[in-house]
Formats: structure tokens, sequence, C-alpha cells
């Protein structure tokens, strides 16, 4: 495979590689993959994996109860160092929380309070910017040449850049100015209509959820600064020359064209696309037509022929109508290679079964 | 009428629609020669259906300004839940003035449709008083009646997706207490004769002579599917041995991608599974 080299470049030099693209497609596998390489090819290197599936899970050490929001060590035949981390979106925005505080009993009193609970797992937004978060904490660790990152899959295809932004001005939003110091000053036209709406919802949820939330933006008061900073460091860092972006796609329609949206919102926001891996591609078993081959299928239809010609001229389709979905992806991300990933006879579960990956990814194969 | 909560599904696309909306559209018009329904389409996202409850309510005249103000941020994450049971509770109406004879709620994936089938049971008990709590209690009861609402999993013949259903139906059960109807495992390769033949020998009782370089093609192609087929059959008896519930088998289309021709195909497919339900 001509096309390899590029990738091998990429794991050899990058700083940060982000797997990005819809869900279902193999992201976790691919990074993991990626972090194998670059482990062999002597770096040491952390992957960032968001819920891998169990088996998946366990063959990085990550599996159990040892939930590893701490790099773990994978011990295996590689020259370099490679370290796995299952992010904990709670647990990384806790630690957050404890660096941002300026005395103890703060950060105390917000870990405590039942809103700022809620915050990790019932506000969209905050998955994706924690695992950004932890990216840029890894980023930064020297015990590392290289962090390779799985992103949450989203609806939207850029969430991950804009979580950091939408997080702090979710911390910082006026409503909560407004439970906070409900008639202050010139605010205080705003805050008539902002309270009729809060008094509205009160009488529907009932007011003593509120407290909670007015209680936790009394203990987050002072804070919003040092979050805004260190969200616009993560920005910059995610946009800049040192992060690498790898579009991982399968050959479906739907998911090529959930790809090719991505491609284009990564465009816009000058992010180049380093390589396009496509995973889960029907083989290649011959060059006829498939029509010439169905042709052949009827006509011996009902005999053993009939049905092998049927099977090769299934297959010939498939393979036919994915290099048709392909097609404007690829465009799209030129000059960066484009890697196909055949279907695989199991799952991959295990680092054998990443190893194999690893073989078609580089071109071993 | 198909009902989508999370973005595009790729339905719309499958019948050359724009996206849906919150206001409906008709995908497949009736046709009483053949005795069909209608299939119609819409979204249901939490924005839309609190921006309804809103204007009911009287507030529509800021709705919209309070949806840009993340308003709905801070409340659903003062209440987790809210967002789910805004989209629950709407169904729930829905199903009361019998706006169709079938509601198709297409849910969220695996790991969000336990919480979000849950959300009713958590806010019945966290909002103890007025709209909130008797919606909660409404939508728990519809969930409860088997007669009412069941869910359909739906899975590949694959090693994660099949281990993703068993742990989601167990789930279900546990901490929902819905009614679980048959498994859907969708994909699955159709047989075909000849696989295990040799393609000579093959072409030799068809009295058919092959082209260079065809034999391996055909004995390759052969050799994928019955591996293929071969593992798709083991992940349908591991999640017979691990579920007790019946299954309807989906072949795979090689064809086509999905459109309506296609899907009508499935229907056949999934009516056939159904007649033959014990």
């Amino acid at each position: 495979m001509s096309v390899a080299p590029g990738l091998i470049d990429l794991v050899t030099t990058s700083r940060i590689i982000i797997c990005s693209g819809s869900g279902g497609v193999g992201k976790t596998t691919s990074a993991a993959v990626i972090a194998m390489e670059a482990a062999a090819q002597g770096r040491r290197t952390v992957v960032v994996t968001i819920d891998p599936a169990k088996r998946l899970a366990d063959a990085l050490g990550l599996g159990g109860d040892g939930i590893g929001n701490t790099p773990k060590r994978i011990e295996g035949p590689w020259g370099g160092e490679l370290w796995a981390v299952m992010l904990d979106t709670k647990s990384t925005f806790d630690d957050l929380v404890t660096t941002y505080s300026s005395e103890s009993d703060q950060a105390e009193r917000i870990l405590a309070n039942r809103f700022y609970k809620n915050i990790s797992g019932a506000l969209s937004g905050t998955q994706e910017y924690m695992a950004m978060e932890k990216l840029y904490e890894l980023h930064n660790d020297e015990g590392f040449d290289l962090v390779v990152v799985d992103t949450p899959p989203s609806r939207n295809a850029l969430d991950f850049l804009d979580a950091p932004k939408r997080l702090t001005r979710f911390l910082d939003h006026r409503l909560y100015r407004v439970l906070m110091a409900p008639t202050r000053g010139v605010m205080k036209a705003v805050n008539v209509a902002a309270q009729a709406f809060v008094r509205q919802v009160s009488k529907v949820v009932g007011a003593e959820v509120f407290e909670d939330a007015i209680t936790f933006f009394q203990a987050f008061d002072g804070m919003e600064a040092g979050f805004k900073d260190r969200a616009e460091k993560v920005l910059d860092l995610l946009t800049s020359p040192a992060s690498s972006y790898v579009l991982v796609a399968s050959p479906k329609r739907d998911t090529v064209a959930e790809a090719k949206y991505f491609a284009e919102k990564l465009a816009e926001a000058d992010i180049p696309i380093a390589a396009l891996i496509v995973n889960r591609m029907h083989p290649h078993f011959t060059d006829e037509f498939p029509e010439a081959l169905r042709e052949r299928a009827s006509h011996f239809e009902g005999t053993d022929l009939g049905g092998l010609y049927r099977n090769l001229a299934d297959f010939a389709l498939v393979a036919h109508r994915e290099e048709e979905h392909l097609s404007g992806l690829t465009e799209m991300v030129d000059p960066a290679p484009v890697i196909r990933v055949p279907f695989l006879q199991s799952d991959v579960h295990d680092l054998t079964g990443l190893a194999l990956v690893g073989d078609h990814l580089f071109g071993r194969v | 009428m198909i009902i989508e909560v999370e973005g595009k599904s790729g339905l719309a696309s499958m019948y050359g629609s724009p996206a849906f909306t919150y206001d409906e559209v008709t995908l497949a018009a009736a046709d009483d020669a053949t005795g069909r329904a209608e299939v119609r389409a819409r979204t249901l996202t939490p924005d839309e259906a609190l921006i309804e409850y809103l204007e009911d309510s009287n507030m529509g005249r800021i709705s919209k300004r309070l949806m840009s103000s993340g308003a709905l941020d801070m409340v659903s994450t003062a209440v987790p839940g809210i967002r789910d049971i805004l989209v629950l509770g709407k169904i729930k109406q829905m199903e009361r003035e019998g706006l169709a004879d079938l509601l198709i709620l297409d849910a969220p994936a695996a790991g969000h449709a336990i919480t979000f089938l849950q959300s009713a049971s958590g806010l019945a008990d966290a909002v103890r008083l007025g709209p909130i709590n008797a919606q909660a209690k409404d939508v728990l009861g519809l969930l409860g009646d088997p007669d009412r609402c069941q869910v359909v999993l739906v899975t590949l013949p694959e090693e994660t997706p099949v281990n993703e259903l068993v742990e989601t139906a167990y789930q279900l059960e546990d901490r929902v207490g819905v009614s679980l109807g048959p498994v859907v495992v969708n994909g699955l390769y159709p047989p075909l004769p000849g696989l295990d033949v040799a393609p000579k020998v093959a072409a030799g009782q068809a009295g058919a002579s092959l082209r260079p370089g065809e034999a391996d093609a055909l004995a390759t192609a052969a050799q994928f599917r019955r591996d293929r087929m071969e593992l798709q059959a083991e992940q349908v008896a591991r999640l017979a041995e691990a579920l007790p519930l019946p299954q309807l088998h989906l072949p795979y289309l090689f064809d086509a991608e999905l459109g309506p021709p296609q899907l009508d195909e499935l229907a056949v497919a999934m009516l056939a599974g159904v007649g033959a339900l014990p």
C-alpha cells in the first residue's frame, strides 16, 4: 500500500493525534492501534479512550473496577511505552475544581454540591470538554511524547471544539447572576423577566432544586476566570499545528455523509485532516463488473455455480458501492493518506487483534 | 408515526426526504388498493417540547429567548432527567390523543437508552408534587403497561452489539420494568447454494467453463461468506442462550443502500418473522 508512509510519519512525529468521526466506526480501536504503533516506534505514548467496549477495555488493562482516569501502563513487545486512560468525566472535572479553587474548603463545598454533581452527568458537552481537558493535561506531562485521543461520539461534528466555550458560558451565565443577586443595579429590567421565568420553573420543578444551583454558583464565584483561561488554552492547543486530526469512517452512505460534514467543518476551522481511516471495508474479490456476474448467476440459477456467481456478484456490488460512497470524501481530504481496513473476521478485543489491525493500518499486509 | 429523538437517523434520506422536523411529514401515503396505511415521521427534541409546553402555558412570548439563553441547560442540570421526561411526556400525550395507530420511537442508543427510560421513575421520586410529578407518573403508567408500550431491541450479529443488547435488556427489565418485545437481529447474510462446493466442480456439474482467475475469486468470496455466516450464527445462538426472547431476523441487503423498495423487502421479512412468533 503506497499510502501507508503518511500514517507512519504521523505516528513518529506528532505530539497529539485526535481520532474523530461518528459513533460505531471503530474510532476507539483505531486510536488504540495508532498508540500501539507509536510505542512500537519507541515513543512514550498515552491513549485516552472514551467508553470502550468492555473486552477492549480489558485488553488495555482498563477493565474491572480500576477505572483508569490516571494513565495505566500496558506491557507489551514495544521499545517505547504504552499507557492508557479511560476518561472519567467527573474525576477530571473534580481535579479542575481543586486546581482553581483558592482555598481548600471552596473545593470541598463545590464537590459536595448536588447541582455540581449533576453537571458531569446531565450537562451536554461536559464529556467532550473533559476529554479535551485530559488531552491538555497529558500533553503537558513530560512523561509522554504522544497523546492519542478518541473523541466522544457527537451529534455535532465539532462539539469537542465548542465544548470549552459552552461550559464557561454556562458557568458564567447571566441567569445565575440573577439567581445569586436578584435585583442588582442596571440589570434590574432583565432580572424582572428572568425572575418571572425562575418563578414559573420553580412552580413546576419545585423551588428547592434552585437552592442547590444558587449554593453552587455562590461557591463557584471567583473561579470563572481560571476556568475561562484554561478553556482558551485548551482551544489554542486543539487548533495549533501540534494537534493532528485523523478522520475515522466506515464506507456506509450515512457514515460517509457524516464524515464529509465533519471534514467540511474542520476545513472551515482551518484545521487540516492528517489522515482518513476507513474501517470495515468489504474485501475486493474481483475486477469483474457486478452486472456481468449477476447475469452469469441468473444464467446458472438453481445450480451450485449459480450460487457461487451470486455470491461473488453480491460482494462485487458492495465493494463497488463502498468505493462510490468514498470517492467524494477521499477528494475532500486530499492530500491526506486514505487507509482502508478490511472487515475483520472477529471483533478486536485483545492486543493480538489490535496488532492485526495495525498490520492493515500501516501497510504490512 | 415514527418519532426521532436524536439527530439524523438516516431514515429521512432513505425516503429521499429532507431531514425531519417538529412538524410531521408523510413518508408513504395510504393505499386503499393494498390496504396499506400511511407512514408519517417527525422529530421530538427536549428544546422543541419545552417551547411547546411554554406556549401552552402562556409563556410563548419569551420561550425562544429563554431557550437561546441556555435556560434549559440550567434547569436540566438542576433536575437531571427533565429533558427526557419532556420527550416522553409528549409521546404519552400523543398516545393518549390517538394521533396514530402505532407510535414508533427511534430511541437513543444503548448507553443512553436506560437513563432515558429511567428518567420517569427518577423524577417521580425526586419531585414529589406538581406537574412534573404527575407527568412522570403518567409516563411510568405508559412504560409499565405491556398493552400500550414495548421495547424492541435491535442488534447486529456481532460480538460487541450482542453484548450490549443483553446488558441493556436486563437493565431495562430491572430498572425500568418495561416489557420487552422480540429482539431484532439485523444484517444476516442470506444463505446461497454451492458455497461449500469447489468452483471447478460446480462448473463441471453445470456444464460451464470458468474464465481465467475466476475459480480463485469465486472460492475466496465463498470462503469469506461461509466464515462470516458461521460467526453470525454463533452470535445468534449466543444471544438466544443469554436472552430468552424470540428473535426476528432481517437479511443483509447486498443490492443497494436502503430506500423504499429495500424497506419493503425488510418489512416482508419482519412480518414473516412476526407471523412465526409463538
